[in-house]
């Protein structure tokens, strides 16, 4: 039950006699104008950043060949949506980066889960490979782009591989710290009220470490689309980072921009979903109480 | 042979020992020469100065650790692994908080293999009897701290346990509901007949509740004392306190504890 504080510090000090539906509607209207304030300098903020460029790109303050302008993506969005990129049709090179960060990212969460939780539960075996994990993981992921790209071509196994590994450490190390952290109390009280190995592991450990583990999985996506797009840096046939590179070359300024943009909506909407996800999944955590300033 | 078999007490500790190794190879005992009987349908509180081993009396009972000398029975027969006749409630919250009131009470009967629909049912039967019936699906976050130890004394006592442990359980309540705690424990346990060992650090709710109370050394602990309280019961535990015989009870071990306590706060001062 979500209470709402209603004795707000600095706000109105209701006189003697203000009946509680009063003070519930004053504390209503309080918190919709603060809302309204946040959104209102969240837009002001953009709207004052993209104005600023397009004038100064306009006026020649900065070079629009370099920097081109908000118009200038917007229009080079329009014609790759339209008219197609150099390498194909823009939804093909989305599709391919996607399909690439999106394999990456479910492989490598899933493994890192899995290992994380498996290495967690056995201290044994994570004493033996945690001297292991320890040298892999100071390697920086992105140099083994070339490699993966090597072995296995310029096709999608190498983005999927370098995604992985990027995503993989990610998971698998707060999966493994989750899973230490479990509540030492709530895993004896499973196995005094009669639980087996198999049902401490379902029903406490991983509980405990979800939290922990979808903490990981928000910042991971945004990795597996670096693995992908580095990937295709190095060499690809399709995808946005090729797009991104082809743009590079040519000097096409607004090229590279419109690809970031849209990497930046992609990201966000799966960030958007992951919360969802996460919001049902964990409705047994306590709600924030609001605060009517 | 029915009757021989009533005779046989519920717990024996005979001559136990636990000492712990820290990884640096170090030793430290925490019991030594330890002796306790708990006769079935017995209630033995367990007072001693803090940090003397008290709890670790209990973690031997569970099985969920095994003493380094000496032997623990329970109902005659030695202990493998975790015994599914005891229950054990704990000093801090130990519920589950992503599961609601009734998954976390239904918990016990489903890790043991009952049907949803049997563990569910005799989960609202408990819930009623620690009168929770109206927050069957709260999360524990939603409740109040007297209200998740009953839940937790559902969860405990919907095992039906033989045998139940308590390990300080209602130190972290303030004192009302500390009360009030004390008789639904009496009357659920009234109930039950189980055999109970109650560590605490509070003499005063050790006489209130027990039949026996047995007071331990500063560690390693051993046993000093054993004081048999025979109050008459039912108890109504927030009236007894004035009673003379129980405030005699009181001085009378409290005397024989501080001495320990002195000992073992002394340590601790030298120590730091």
């Amino acid at each position: 039950m979500a209470h709402t504080t209603l004795e707000a510090g600095s706000a109105t000090l209701f006189r003697p006699g203000t009946s509680d539906s009063e003070i519930e509607a004053s504390a209503l209207k309080a918190m919709r104008r603060r809302n309204t304030a946040v959104r209102f300098w969240q837009i002001a903020i953009l709207v004052f950043v993209i104005g600023m460029w397009e004038l100064s790109s306009n006026m020649q303050w900065i070079d629009p060949f370099f920097y081109s302008s908000p118009s200038g993506v917007v229009e080079r969005l329009y014609e790759w949506a339209t008219e197609g990129t150099t390498e194909g049709s823009l939804w093909y090179n989305l599709w391919v980066t996607m399909e690439e960060a999106l394999i990456g990212f479910f492989a490598g969460s899933i493994t890192g889960v899995f290992v994380g939780i498996g290495l967690g539960r056995n201290r044994f075996l994570s004493d033996i490979f945690s001297v292991y994990i320890k040298a892999i993981n100071s390697i920086p992921r992105v140099v083994l782009a070339p490699i993966f790209i090597m072995i296995m071509g310029l096709g999608l196994p190498s983005k999927v591989a370098l995604a992985f590994i990027m995503v993989f450490f990610v998971v698998f190390a707060n999966a493994f710290q989750g899973v230490r952290e479990a509540d030492r109390n709530m895993i004896a009280n499973a196995r005094i009220l009669g639980a087996s190995d198999w049902q401490v592991t379902r029903t406490v450990v991983i509980p405990s470490a979800m939290s922990w583990i979808f903490a990981s999985l928000h910042v991971s996506f945004g990795f597996a689309i670096i693995g992908a797009i580095v990937g295709e840096f190095v060499g690809a046939r399709f995808g946005i980072g090729q797009l991104i590179s082809i743009a590079k070359g040519t000097f096409d300024a607004a090229g590279m921009f419109a690809a970031i943009l849209l990497v930046m909506v992609v990201t966000l909407f799966a960030e958007y979903i992951m919360t969802l996800i996460e919001n049902r999944l964990a409705k047994w955590r306590p709600q924030q109480h609001l605060d009517t300033q | 042979m029915q009757h021989d078999n009533n005779q046989i007490p519920a717990i024996e500790l005979i001559n136990v020992s636990r000492r712990f190794v820290s990884p640096t190879g170090k030793s430290l005992t925490a019991l030594r020469d330890f002796n306790m009987t708990v006769a079935r349908g017995e209630f033995v509180a367990v007072v001693g100065p803090t940090g003397c081993g008290k709890s670790t009396t209990l973690n031997l009972v569970t099985g969920l650790a095994r003493p380094s000398a000496g032997e623990v029975r329970l109902m005659g027969g030695p202990i493998t692994g975790i015994d599914p006749r005891v229950g054990f409630a704990f000093q801090t919250d130990a519920l589950f908080p992503w599961k609601n009131v009734i998954d976390n009470v239904m918990a016990g009967p489903l890790f043991r293999g009952k049907s949803r629909t049997e563990a569910e049912k005799s989960a609202r039967d408990w819930l009623a009897r620690v009168g929770l019936s109206k927050f069957v699906h709260h999360y524990p976050h939603q409740l109040s701290g007297g209200m998740r130890k009953r839940v937790s004394l559902a969860q405990t006592f919907i095992n039906e346990p033989e045998i139940l442990l308590m390990d300080e359980p209602f130190s972290a309540l303030d004192v009302q509901t500390r009360t009030v705690m004390h008789e639904e424990l009496l009357k659920l346990w009234a109930e039950r007949k189980a055999s109970v060992v109650f560590v605490t650090h509070d003499l005063e709710e050790a006489v209130a509740l027990a039949d026996k109370v047995y007071v331990l050394t500063a560690g390693p602990a051993t046993v000093k004392s054993v004081y048999t309280i025979d109050l008459p019961r039912p108890r109504v535990v927030s009236e007894i306190r004035y009673e003379q015989s129980f405030i005699d009870y009181c001085k009378t071990i409290w005397e024989d504890l501080r001495e320990e306590v002195e000992t073992s706060y002394r340590r601790a001062s030298e120590a730091a």
